[in-house]
């Protein structure tokens, strides 16, 4: 039973992060967009969601006690928005241009979090962020398998809408742009406004990531936005293989099911005081597969079959 | 407002504008932003720190040049860091970088930069831990200069060391046979290679004194702030903006940016309080690229 229970608790967080990693091969892998401030939209996602829907806190600007789907529609609205701004200052420039300032976004909403007390509750967060099934918490199983299934039904959804879309007219003009890109203007396609509507939708994904995570944890605050999560997504998306929204799903599983191990690993037997410093190494070796895989296994390590489409 | 603040954004421009000199060649010659040069910053002034560990374990505490915070043992390290860093930053590209530039889709080796510099970052915190380390403990007293202003006897050496550093990199650019082939690779890759320019060399080059710089940066950073596994990667956003804001592949304006950075981020600072301060750079960051994306001294690229 317990074992149940937190494997449910486990694939809802594994499930979050693919949302996130979906979000983000759609900017990438469909359309070749590097964005490096990944954790800077999904923040901006949990925290309008946050304010929108907890009660009212003396400390902050809040109390709307909004219904939750609504939180998670604002939050879609304004990652999708700060992202189409950002795609519209760079996209026309060079590709570094891009990863620069999404890299500075991630920055700057982390200032915000941190410094904007009457918006963001500072480094303190936001706690009494309403849980969809607060009423079941008193049984831990129901609880995380009730969370699970509603998670499993967003992902879904997302990723069936992110195949559709991939075979759409619309995603087949993202991919002729990304293989050839003169060619695809000289058909008359406007590849910067292309760009910066998938821009946008991937970054509203990841703000809808960032939202339903805030709603299953109940609480948030700004050290679970900090660049390592951009990083940890772009090694579950290499991982799985980019421009497969499949591949983007089970590259999260994988990486976070290899996260958690090695995390309960160094708790298990590591002294408490250099715990610390085996987190560093986690991440350290993290870095260095990452490094390996684009070295000797560009596409991916669980892409065998997918043939590159063009 | 208080004037100090412009020796604190003279001196925060300096460090931004070391940095951004690397930054700049290496985009202009390799061809990506490299997103691992703050934590070669890092790298280096603990490289720096060992090193002063190592001679005063050998030569026993050597006294400081009065009036400064340190003595010989520090200069030595720096300049022995100085290769160290750039060595690191040779063998980065020789394992990963070069192998990646081969297959020829540069944004692959941006990526595979930001994963270096995890690691990067991480190692310095699994070596040295987050705790922020010091090279001197002892507090300098700010003379006046003038004008209201104060300054510390460390301060002004340092900014002596970065007019120096960059007078030298400038002449070098401009003046030596390496500086010209840097510049013709920039320019043409292709045509460089035709006229005859060994372009491994250039490349070798360009890491050498970017990372020789990202390492007295850092130092600069160690000496009058602290040394933490995080504090080159806090560079990172300022020595980028500062990069594009005078226009990448000008060494003139990577340093002219850093320093309208760092007074502008001493100036917001006392208008708008420190917590703010990172967003400057992120400001003038997209400022430029709404106005003028090549910067204040960038040619179109070709």
């Amino acid at each position: 039973m317990e074992l149940l229970s937190y494997a449910a608790f486990f694939l809802t967080t594994a499930l979050v992060f693919a949302l996130i990693t979906l979000g983000l091969n759609l900017q990438w892998g469909l359309t070749g967009l590097f964005n490096v401030g990944v954790a800077g939209f999904v923040a901006v996602g949990a925290y309008v969601s946050a304010i929108l829907t907890t009660p009212d806190d003396a400390a902050r600007i809040g109390g709307f006690a909004l219904p939750l789907p609504l939180g998670w529609l604002a939050a879609m609205l304004a990652a999708g928005l700060v992202a189409a701004i950002v795609g519209v200052a760079t996209l026309r420039l060079k590709s570094d241009y891009l990863a620069i300032t999404t890299f500075g976004v991630a920055v700057v909403v982390q200032l915000v979090a941190l410094n904007a007390q009457g918006l963001t509750g500072g480094p303190f967060g936001i706690g009494f962020i309403p849980r969809p099934f607060a009423t079941l918490a008193e049984t831990p199983l129901i609880f995380n398998l009730a969370n699970l299934a509603v998670v499993a039904l967003v992902t879904l959804l997302v990723y069936l809408a992110l195949e559709h879309l991939a075979k759409s007219p619309w995603g087949r003009v993202l991919k002729a742009l990304r293989e050839d890109e003169r060619a695809a203007i000289s058909l008359g396609k406007s590849a910067r406004f292309y760009r910066v509507q998938a821009f946008a939708l991937g970054g509203a994904v990841m703000g809808l990531a960032g939202a339903v995570q805030a709603h299953f944890i109940g609480f948030i605050a700004p050290e679970n936005y900090l660049p390592t999560l951009t990083f940890q997504v772009w090694t579950m998306l290499i991982v799985g293989g980019s421009g497969s929204n499949r591949g983007a799903v089970l590259g999260s599983i994988l990486v976070w099911a290899i996260w958690v191990g090695s995390g309960t690993f160094v708790a298990a037997f590591v002294p408490t005081d250099q715990q610390a410093r085996a987190a560093a190494l986690q991440i350290v070796a993290i870095g260095v597969m990452l490094c390996l895989i684009l070295l000797l296994r560009p596409s991916g390590l669980l892409r065998a079959r997918v043939p590159r489409e063009g | 407002m208080n004037p100090q603040f412009l020796i604190d954004g003279l001196l925060t421009g300096s460090m931004i504008g070391l940095g951004a000199i690397g930054v700049t060649l290496t985009y202009s010659i390799l061809r990506f932003s490299n997103f691992a040069h703050g934590d070669l910053m890092a790298w280096g002034t603990y490289a720096t720190l060992l090193i002063v560990g190592a001679i005063t374990a050998l030569f026993g505490k050597v006294a400081p040049f009065s009036p400064l915070s340190f003595g010989w043992p520090l200069m030595l390290a720096l300049a022995l860091a100085m290769v160290v860093t750039g060595g690191l930053a040779l063998l980065l590209d020789r394992i990963l970088f070069s192998r990646l530039r081969a297959k020829g889709q540069m944004i692959i080796v941006v990526m595979a930069s930001f994963g270096a510099s995890m690691a990067l970052r991480n190692m310095l915190e699994f070596l040295f831990t987050s705790r922020p380390a010091y090279f001197s403990r002892a507090i300098q007293i700010a003379m006046p200069v003038g004008f209201g202003l104060r300054i510390t006897p460390d301060q002004i050496a340092l900014l002596i060391l970065t007019a120096v550093l960059v007078t030298l990199v400038h002449l070098i650019m401009t003046r030596s046979r390496i500086g010209r082939e840097m510049r013709a690779v920039s320019q043409n890759p292709a045509l460089a290679r035709v006229a005859g320019i060994d372009v491994a060399r250039v490349v070798r080059f360009t890491w050498l004194i970017g990372g020789a710089l990202a390492c007295v940066a850092g130092v600069m950073i160690g000496v009058l702030v602290q040394i933490r596994p995080l504090m080159g990667f806090d560079m990172l956003l300022p020595i980028f903006a500062a990069a594009i804001l005078g226009g990448i592949g000008s060494v003139p304006g990577a340093v002219l940016g850093g320093l309208i950075i760092g007074l502008s981020e001493a100036a917001a600072v006392q208008i708008v309080g420190a917590e703010w301060r990172a967003a400057v750079a992120f400001l003038i960051l997209m400022a430029v690229l709404f106005i003028r994306p090549i910067g204040l001294f960038g040619v179109k690229e070709r």
